[in-house]
């Protein structure tokens, strides 16, 4: 496409400046994480000595190691259990399309949109009859739940568009339908599956309200949860609640930068299907 | 596709001569059979799914029905109070006022990020490959993936008095209207606002720009030969083959709007007064802290359907856009 010289330029200025407003939060945390625990630094100033120290005290206090184990064992409790029903589901519906299929699929669908506020009142009574109120599992469980409508939603959206040519060989050739899922839709599925984990991978991590609602003990939530904690304990000490951010973004912005396409190309994707 | 599976009986029907009728009947009779077994298999994997979706989500839906209709405090017994709560609603400024603060919301959290994004998409198209536009895809997507929470935090440190964007309005000569942003009557909405704008701009931009480089670039060299400007390239080509993909961004920050908690529950606790209070708080502090589950149940219900109702409509624009 042609496009003239001065077009290019504006172009590339915005996008600079563009991305300058993205990163200079992140900036601004940073150099403010580097001045001395309990001061008042202005938003954004050099601090004359560097106190990397804040990050080993906030790394202390907000018990990182404990926050990163509570919430890998939930994101264990959550990813593989939601893609695993999640993808049965929607092969069933689908690609078996069973009488009555629609009505399960238009049942799924009316938790497409949902708030999360909307069900969290009775949550809380049912995960305290339950008697899981301030375990792991009060955030695990609903969370399983909460994502099956566009678990089920993506998944049937990609199997119905696979062709029915390579099914129908493998019947033919007798295979029975587990075999089908398993050896021949499985390996296919692996794109859609992919974007699907790494969509209710961030989506936990980042989880807020249940973990706030349902968990007291920041050291049983997930990251944001753990954060959230965090502010309120040490909101008055900037320093160090900038350091204690950064350490809890790190984790996500790690795993971002190595896996980029597939984070990009999941979220433009989810988007687009949700 | 019922109509398919007929279309395909009628076919088959229709090449099968007098003495291959017996045969052809029991070969349907197997199809059926099997068709029956494979609805079996089928149900059963359904099963897992669906059996956590009714009991975390389908549940509580009907629940928080079932409560909104109730004075219950939690604890005590519950007593009936018909369509009260929902009375409430309307009667009290502080939870009507939460609802008109989350369509405020929609202002700064889908207006702005779609209006910016469609604009920047539109200049930077022309260079959508090259290294600089592929680098700030990365940078631009960071908000989207840092917990909101993270976001509120960063942004309650850059709106405060010292905060970097007051350091930059002094530096520019504005500094008279400097102020703590989130904790004046008149700006803590609107500062809300601006996270929320900030998080949902990146994937905004991606999205429109991804939804321009699938348009057909014939159509923009004809409407160049017919002496059509900038503008009118904009407005006559890409808006409207751009329809979708509005509709998508616009589903999701409205959801977002509407829906927010994380933000609002860091950066301002609902303050100064209720200036930033929203739905989702609300129900929070209704339920949690003023033990009123019914009135907070009422407020939950309506939430969901707001959300239904600007959500659906919505949808709409996207099927017709398809066709």
């Amino acid at each position: 496409m042609i496009a003239s010289r001065r077009e290019l330029w504006l172009g590339r200025v915005l996008l600079v400046v563009l991305m300058l407003v993205t990163v200079m939060p992140f900036v601004s945390l940073f150099v403010t994480a580097l001045h001395e625990s309990g001061t008042y630094p202005p938003g954004l100033a050099w601090p004359e000595v560097l106190h990397w120290s804040n990050f080993a005290t906030a790394f202390q206090s907000a018990q990182m190691g404990k926050l990163l184990v509570s919430s890998v064992l939930i994101e264990l409790g959550v990813v593989p259990v939601a893609l695993l029903i999640g993808t049965l589901a929607g092969f069933a519906i689908g690609h078996l399309r069973p009488p009555g299929g629609r009505w399960i699929f238009l049942a799924f669908l009316l938790g497409l949109t949902l708030p999360f506020e909307g069900v969290i009142v009775p949550l809380y009574y049912q995960i305290r009859d339950m008697g899981l109120l301030n375990t792991r599992w009060a955030i695990i469980l609903p969370l399983i739940g909460l994502y099956m409508p566009f678990a089920v939603f993506w998944m049937r959206a990609h199997f119905v568009n696979m062709p029915d040519d390579v099914s129908e060989a493998a019947r033919i050739d007798g295979a029975t339908t587990w075999q089908l899922f398993w050896r021949i839709h499985l390996p296919l599925s692996m794109p859609a599956l992919s974007s699907l984990g790494i969509l209710m991978f961030l989506w936990t991590w980042n989880q807020f309200l249940l973990a706030v609602v349902l968990v007291d003990d920041p050291t049983k939530r997930t990251m944001a949860g753990a954060l959230g904690a965090f502010q309120g304990q040490w909101g008055t000490d900037i320093p160090l609640l900038c350091a204690g951010s950064l350490l809890i973004l790190l984790p996500t912005l790690v795993l971002f930068v190595v896996f980029q396409r597939q984070f990009v190309t999941a979220l433009l994707q989810g988007s687009v299907k949700g | 596709m019922s109509q398919q599976r007929l279309d395909r009986t009628d076919a088959d029907s229709r090449e099968v001569t007098a003495p291959d009728a017996e045969a052809f009947e029991r070969r349907r009779r197997a199809l059926r059979a099997r068709r029956l077994r494979r609805g079996w298999v089928a149900w059963a994997l359904v099963v897992p799914a669906a059996a956590f979706y009714v009991v975390f989500v389908l549940k509580p839906i009907v629940l928080t029905v079932q409560y909104s209709f109730y004075d219950w405090d939690g604890v005590t017994a519950a007593s009936w109070v018909g369509l009260g709560n929902y009375a409430k609603l309307l009667q009290d400024p502080e939870l009507g006022g939460s609802i008109v603060h989350a369509f405020e919301l929609i202002l700064y959290f889908s207006f702005i990020p779609v209006a910016l994004g469609l604009a920047t998409a539109a200049i930077i198209r022309k260079f959508a490959t090259s290294r600089i536009s592929v680098v700030s895809r990365t940078v631009l997507f960071l908000p989207q993936i840092i917990p909101l929470v993270a976001a509120g935090i960063m942004w309650t440190w850059l709106l405060s008095t010292d905060g970097l964007v007051n350091q930059v309005l002094r530096a520019v000569g504005l500094g008279s209207i400097t102020r703590a942003w989130l904790g004046d009557f008149h700006t803590a909405l609107p500062a809300v606002g601006v996270i929320g704008a900030w998080v949902l701009f990146g994937l905004c931009m991606l999205l429109l720009l991804a939804g321009m480089t699938k348009i057909d670039p014939s159509l923009y060299e004809a409407a160049r030969i017919d002496g059509a400007g900038a503008w009118r390239e904009f407005f006559s080509i890409t808006l409207p083959s751009l329809r979708q993909e509005v509709g998508v961004c616009l589903t999701v920050t409205v959801i977002a709007a509407l829906a927010s908690f994380d933000i609002v529950y860091i950066s301002t606790q609902g303050g100064p007064g209720n200036a930033t209070l929203v739905p989702g708080l609300e129900i929070y502090y209704l339920a949690f802290f003023q033990r009123q589950v019914g009135t907070a149940s009422a407020l939950a219900v309506a939430l969901m359907l707001l959300v239904l109702a600007v959500v659906l409509p919505l949808q709409r624009l996207n099927r017709t856009g398809d066709s």
